[in-house]
């Protein structure tokens, strides 16, 4: 495709919420004016010091950042080529990168008075994360997960109603993260006098990917430090897993200007890209979805169609805005990996590492297991081991005993 | 420009009466009794007819559209057919401005060009979609404005006045007051907050204003049309069409009057309402 190359990559986006053609702002009036004051809301909290300086204290205190970098040693050996180092998002407190934007989102809640919160949630992971963070400060919270996820995750549906939190599975549509966003739009429009949406991706209207990215960047700064102190140098290439993308955002956006590194987004291929599969960049095509243009799964109608992943977190037929920006001006290589290759990185991980990795993030371990080899020793490559594997032990332990019947 | 939206107000201001204003989805069930429903929608008495683009995601619809659109989609409908459907309405019925009401996407897909000069030359009048507020005006609106047809805007308890300009600003035919904050047949409507509101709206535009979301009875429809320009129903309707279905959701002998019945007896309270005050 024929665009131009911007000077930065980092400086999107435009004050109407547009990366290239990509984001914006497409949704229903009754919205449109709290979307203003969220903006209005966030401008002045970043340009806050005492908003920051709370963030830190709780993303130390409570979430346990810095999250460690860590030489994977033994997938470095198994695999004979880069030397792989694993972001620990999967150590963060309730388990995974999601919290890193939830306790953001909280905080500008509270600053805006808000008091009820909404979510939606595909894994669990973000609506655990949100539970948790509401529970922490006295707020109301509503969780919606397609009925389709309940099942297949249920020991986070389990923790969130533990945390307080009411879920709602959703019968409408294909039941899973799709028609969870889009209920939690209606929720929103009902109830838009005192409630905030805490959106779990780099997706939906502006300023939402653009905020969920600066509150995930706190990964991507990290490495760069923890590299910087181990290595003495900048990696050579990133690696994340993609649903939405944030936290594939988050590790990337602080590299974006960084030329020599090669940077990897892995979108779930599902059953293969010729049959039912989640990767909107690799089958998709431009469209407009949950209040941003961006690739989407769709037919020649414009009807969006059915995702589908064995990971319930990557089970979405869009991706976030910045990401579809960043495949059309060629920073990012979008990859995908199937369900089978990622059940298999998923054990070999567990098995060389003694970390059980979440679904998701064992998509871009599946394609690191074809990356890494092909490049030398010297070659340091970071994987953001988004998620721990804890919530998906059931359902990969029947797919396996299954298996090997 | 003067559309047939533009026209029929102007007739009603005469008559001094409150418009009439239906919603159904295109295809539900079926594209020939969709037809049939839209060409007896003026016999019963609506002034306006609203026609749903069926749409996967429908944000800001509560189940009955959202059913109503699947049920459409399944049978095959897609915009072009929805397209085919106002230009063989247009056959019989020159007069009674038709409004496409959906979401972007599948209008984005088709190529905004290319459906506007269809949705002209089908009839079409008018178009609103809900998820393109005046900050996305780039897309379709202004296009849409310079092809001739109306672009029907969304006002909600949420646009205070010091949005309503902006909100205004690319408006033609009709203001399109949503009475309530909520997805489309979830509450019912208070006529005496869409009356306040109405009176506030008019403070900034001359342009009709019709009230949908919230009104399902003859009584309700009645005191809306004292407050408003004219009063939209459309879930009640497409609940009716339903009921008329079989175990399989087909069409019946039934379908077509269920919905023409309930809309003579909406007309009938809307036409016995009391004008409001200009």
């Amino acid at each position: 495709m024929n665009i131009a190359k911007p000077n930065s990559y980092r400086s999107g986006p435009d004050e109407r919420g547009h990366f290239g053609i990509f984001g914006g702002r497409f949704v229903a009036e009754t919205l449109m004016p709290l979307i203003l004051d969220l903006e209005k809301a966030y401008t002045a909290a970043k340009a806050d010091p005492a908003f920051q300086a709370e963030m830190n204290g709780y993303l130390k205190n409570y979430v346990g950042r810095p999250s460690p970098l860590y030489f994977a040693e033994r997938l470095t050996e198994h695999l004979g080529g880069a030397k792989i180092y694993l972001k620990r998002e999967e150590l963060n407190h309730t388990g995974s990168h999601k919290v890193n934007n939830v306790l953001g989102q909280i905080m500008l809640a509270r600053r805006m008075g808000k008091k009820r919160i909404i979510a939606e949630t595909g894994a669990g992971q973000h609506g655990v994360a949100t539970a948790t963070l509401c529970a922490r400060f006295g707020l109301e919270c509503v969780v919606y997960m397609g009925a389709v996820d309940v099942e297949r995750q249920q020991p986070n549906v389990i923790r969130m109603e533990m945390l307080g939190a009411k879920v709602f599975p959703v019968q409408s549509g294909t039941r899973t993260l799709k028609d969870a966003m889009n209920e939690a739009l209606r929720d929103w429009v009902t109830n838009v006098h005192n409630t905030f949406y805490c959106i779990g991706t780099v997706a939906g209207p502006h300023p939402y990917p653009t905020l969920v990215r600066d509150f995930q960047s706190i990964i991507g700064n990290e490495t760069k430090a923890q590299m910087q102190e181990v290595e003495g140098r900048l990696p050579d290439s990133l690696v994340a897993c993609i649903g939405g993308g944030s936290n594939a955002m988050g590790l990337f956006h602080p590299f974006l200007d960084d030329s020599s590194v090669e940077i990897f987004g892995v979108e779930a291929a599902g059953h293969g890209l010729t049959q039912l599969h989640a990767a909107s960049i690799a089958g998709g095509r431009p469209g407009v979805l949950h209040g941003n243009r961006t690739y989407l799964l769709m037919d020649a109608d414009g009807q969006i169609q059915d995702a589908h992943s064995i990971s319930a977190g990557l089970d979405y037929p869009g991706i976030g805005p910045e990401h579809s920006w960043l495949h059309e001006v060629g920073r990012v290589n979008y990859l995908s990996a199937t369900d089978d290759e990622a059940l298999a990185a998923f054990q070999l991980l567990s098995k060389l590492e003694g970390i059980i990795p979440a679904l998701e993030p064992a998509h871009a371990i599946a394609k690191v297991m074809e990356l890494a080899p092909k490049r030398p020793k010297d070659h340091l490559m970071v994987v953001n081991l988004s998620g721990r594997g804890d919530k998906d032990v059931p359902q990969v332990g029947d797919i396996l005993r299954g298996k090997s019947k | 420009m003067t559309t047939r939206i533009d026209t029929r107000f102007a007739e009603l201001k005469k008559q001094g009466r409150s418009a009439f204003v239906t919603y159904v989805m295109a295809g539900d069930p079926d594209l020939t009794t969709s037809l049939n429903i839209v060409k007896a929608l003026p016999k019963a008495g609506a002034d306006v007819i609203e026609l749903g683009i069926p749409f996967t995601d429908p944000m800001a619809d509560g189940p009955s559209i959202q059913a109503a659109g699947l049920r459409a989609l399944k049978i095959g409908t897609t915009l072009k057919k929805t397209l085919e459907l106002v230009r063989d309405f247009r056959k019989d019925d020159d007069v009674t401005p038709l409004v496409l009401m959906g979401y972007y996407n599948p209008i984005y897909i088709y190529g905004v060009d290319k459906f506007l000069a269809d949705a002209k030359t089908s009839g079409v009048d008018g178009l609103i979609i809900v998820d393109l507020p005046p900050e996305e005006d780039d897309e379709l609106c202004i296009p849409a404005l310079k092809a001739g047809l109306n672009f029907i805007r969304l006002a909600t308890p949420t646009t205070d006045d010091k949005r309503l300009p902006a909100v205004l600003a690319n408006t033609s035919g009709f203001v399109y007051y949503v009475s309530i904050a909520g997805i489309t047949g979830a509450a019912a409507a208070d006529a005496n907050a869409v009356g306040e509101a109405v009176a506030r709206i008019k403070r900034h535009t001359k342009l009709p204003i019709c009230v949908g979301f919230g009104i399902r009875t003859p009584e309700a429809a009645r005191a809306i049309a004292e407050k408003a320009d004219g009063s939209v129903v459309g879930t009640a309707l497409v609940d009716a069409l339903k009921n008329s279905l079989d175990a399989e959701g087909r069409a019946t002998a039934k379908t077509v009057n269920a919905v023409a019945e309930l809309t003579a007896a909406l007309a009938q309270g809307v036409k016995g309402a009391r004008q409001a005050a200009e």
